[in-house]
């Protein structure tokens, strides 16, 4: 078994105290990958990761889903995003990774206002936010090992030169064993975890996971959880939508609260 | 903390590509192309642009044999003029025909004069009058058959006057009629086979345009993943590019080649003693496509692979448009 598979062995002390252990395991590792002071170099003073200013949006004709938004979010920063089902999280989120242009305000990512991105930047600048999305988007002709090492592949990189690292974050994430096998064959957890080790391989500064336990039972959601906070323990700001109060009363983190349109932060 | 095991801990991957690394398993994983390979939609294209470039292949052959047939019969005609002396009395008649071989003989630019013998003129007229007829009785037009040098151009005006003010029974056939509705003839097919030949083109780019687009359409949710885990637009059109060029040229040169292979096996079968002339065994001209043909036909392999391969591109980058 490798030494970092993540899978949970029912202990006599129940599934729960086994994942506990599993975590307990991840806790010391430090991930190699995850140093987060080379990271924060690369910060301006105050410069931030993301700023919203008065940012609203309307999808077509319709009513503005998102109105007068305006918050940070700061390097090395843990915050849900949490509201109604409807309320505008994922709109929120694709507005984060720049797959839609706000209707009016103002956002910039990193110190630069998105309004003004060539293509090429826009790419640059997607490397730099590791995105885990609500229906995973694994690539069904790959495998999950393929899968989760695409974003290196598309930097141009040699197989050889990202092999032994893809390897060791698929045995963190427990598929070790899968690596070899198609998504349409993982199981949901399986797929959720595949996602998130493809957002994580590139080292990203910002995290973005829309629902990432919207579809495994609460104790892969805790271990989940924990792999988070463990990611923003090493420098990464995480922003993670979620509607499963549970959960957030699990890590005492910064709320964003999207209701009516409007966003509210309780820090 | 659980550190009883550090020697277990795996090693961290190298800083430098350099550094000999260990990994896991140096197990061969073969790189799956980022575009799939053998989809029903990428089959279904290779289909659809092998037909059509065959489609297009037959029409550029044929309309290239049928030019070439019509310019070789035009210039066989224009080749040749005739000389036909009414019938009267035999011995006057004779000393018609050696008068206007004379005069043929003294104009530059005939090569050679021709009196056609009974058996000759009778070959002619089988087809009208039947076979074992005796031609003597008949007042039977003698013909004299000139052949031009197609250098040089004999002043056929003159002869034509000379010769009827010396032998007023004689006429002189420069075939022009013939030449000139044979031309007409070769121009209307021209016309109408440059008119099929654009129409076809027209066609199999639409149909190449729009089988292309409709495959890079199935294949969305990698444009949009690739977009999303940061590849440049232009590192995502290379490999949708890459790709469509490879199945646009194994469709067209299959249609190509297959186009070819049919021109070439109709031009053999006179050699099994299909379709053969017997003036000209071996070979029908009015079906060899020549080499402008053939050159034609992989012309229109290379657009074909190139259309493909370019719509991948623009598709991908309308696709990217709609994504932001
Ligand atoms: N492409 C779209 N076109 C029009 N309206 C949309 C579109 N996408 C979302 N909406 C609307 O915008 C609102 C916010 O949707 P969004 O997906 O952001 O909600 P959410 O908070 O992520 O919900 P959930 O918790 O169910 O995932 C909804 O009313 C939805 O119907
Ligand atoms: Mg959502």
């Amino acid at each position: 078994m490798p030494r970092w598979n993540l899978d949970v062995q029912p202990g006599p002390a129940g599934p729960l105290a086994a994942a506990e252990d599993a975590f307990r395991l991840i806790q010391p590792l430090a991930f190699p990958l995850y140093g987060g002071a080379r990271r924060l170099l690369r910060f301006e003073e105050g410069e931030g990761v993301v700023r919203f200013e008065n940012v609203g949006l309307r999808y077509g004709m319709g009513p503005e889903v998102l109105k007068d938004v305006t918050f940070n979010i700061e390097p090395n920063s843990f915050q849900f995003l949490t509201g109604p089902s409807g309320a505008g999280k994922t709109t929120l989120m694709r507005l984060l990774f720049l797959n839609m242009k706000p209707t009016r305000g103002l956002i910039s990512l990193f110190g630069r206002d998105v309004s003004s991105l060539d293509p090429d930047e826009v790419a640059v600048i997607r490397r730099r936010i590791g995105i885990v999305f609500q229906d995973f988007r694994l690539l069904d002709h790959f495998t999950t090992y393929e899968n989760v090492a695409l974003p290196l592949r598309v930097l141009g990189k040699e197989e050889a030169s990202y092999r032994a690292e893809v390897t060791e974050l698929l045995h963190w994430v427990g598929l070790g064993d899968r690596m070899h096998v198609m998504p349409p064959v993982l199981s949901g957890g399986e797929k959720q975890r595949a996602a998130i080790a493809r957002a994580l391989i590139g080292r990203p500064e910002f995290l973005l996971a829309d629902e990432p336990t919207g579809n495994v039972d609460p104790t892969l959601a805790r271990r989940l959880l924990r792999l988070f906070v463990e990611l923003n323990r090493s420098g990464t700001s995480v922003l993670l939508a979620t509607h499963d109060i549970a959960l957030m009363d699990q890590f005492d983190a910064r709320r964003l609260v999207i209701a009516d349109g409007r966003l509210y932060v309780y820090d | 903390m659980s550190t009883t095991d550090d020697t277990t801990v795996p090693a961290p991957p190298p800083a430098t590509p350099g550094k000999p690394e260990k990994p896991a398993k140096p197990k061969a994983v073969p790189v799956t192309p980022i575009v799939p390979g053998a989809t029903v939609a990428g089959r279904a294209l290779i289909a659809v642009v092998a037909i059509m470039t065959f489609l297009a292949a037959l029409t550029i052959g044929s309309v290239m044999a049928v030019r070439s047939t019509a310019g070789a019969w035009r210039s066989d005609v224009t080749r040749e003029v005739t000389i036909q002396i009414r019938a009267g009395d035999k011995a006057v008649t004779d000393a018609q025909v050696r008068a206007a071989v004379d005069l043929a003989q003294q104009t530059p630019g005939i090569l050679e004069a021709h009196v056609l013998t009974e058996t000759e003129t009778g070959r002619l007229l089988e087809p009208w009058l039947g076979a074992g007829l005796d031609y003597s009785d008949l007042p039977v037009p003698r013909i004299v058959v000139l052949r031009l040098d197609p250098a040089a151009s004999p002043d056929l005006a003159r002869l034509r006057r000379t010769l009827t003010d010396r032998i007023p029974t004689a006429a002189l056939d420069d075939h022009r009629t013939w030449s000139r509705r044979l031309g007409a003839m070769a121009e209307g097919v021209m016309i109408t086979g440059f008119g099929l030949l654009a129409l076809v083109g027209v066609a199999t780019v639409l149909s190449v345009v729009f089988a292309t687009r409709a495959a890079v359409a199935t294949n969305r949710t990698i444009v949009e993943v690739l977009h999303f885990v940061g590849a440049r637009d232009g590192f995502i059109a290379a490999q949708f590019q890459r790709h469509f060029l490879k199945i646009g040229m194994q469709g067209g040169i299959l249609g190509g080649v297959a186009a070819a292979a049919l021109f070439g096996g109709l031009m053999s079968l006179p050699r099994f003693g299909i379709l053969a002339d017997p003036e000209n065994p071996g070979i029908i001209t009015w079906l060899d496509p020549g080499w402008l043909g053939f050159g034609g036909i992989a012309i229109a392999v290379i657009i074909i692979a190139l259309v493909t391969a370019l719509t991948s591109r623009i598709t991908v980058y309308r696709t990217l448009r709609t994504i932001a």
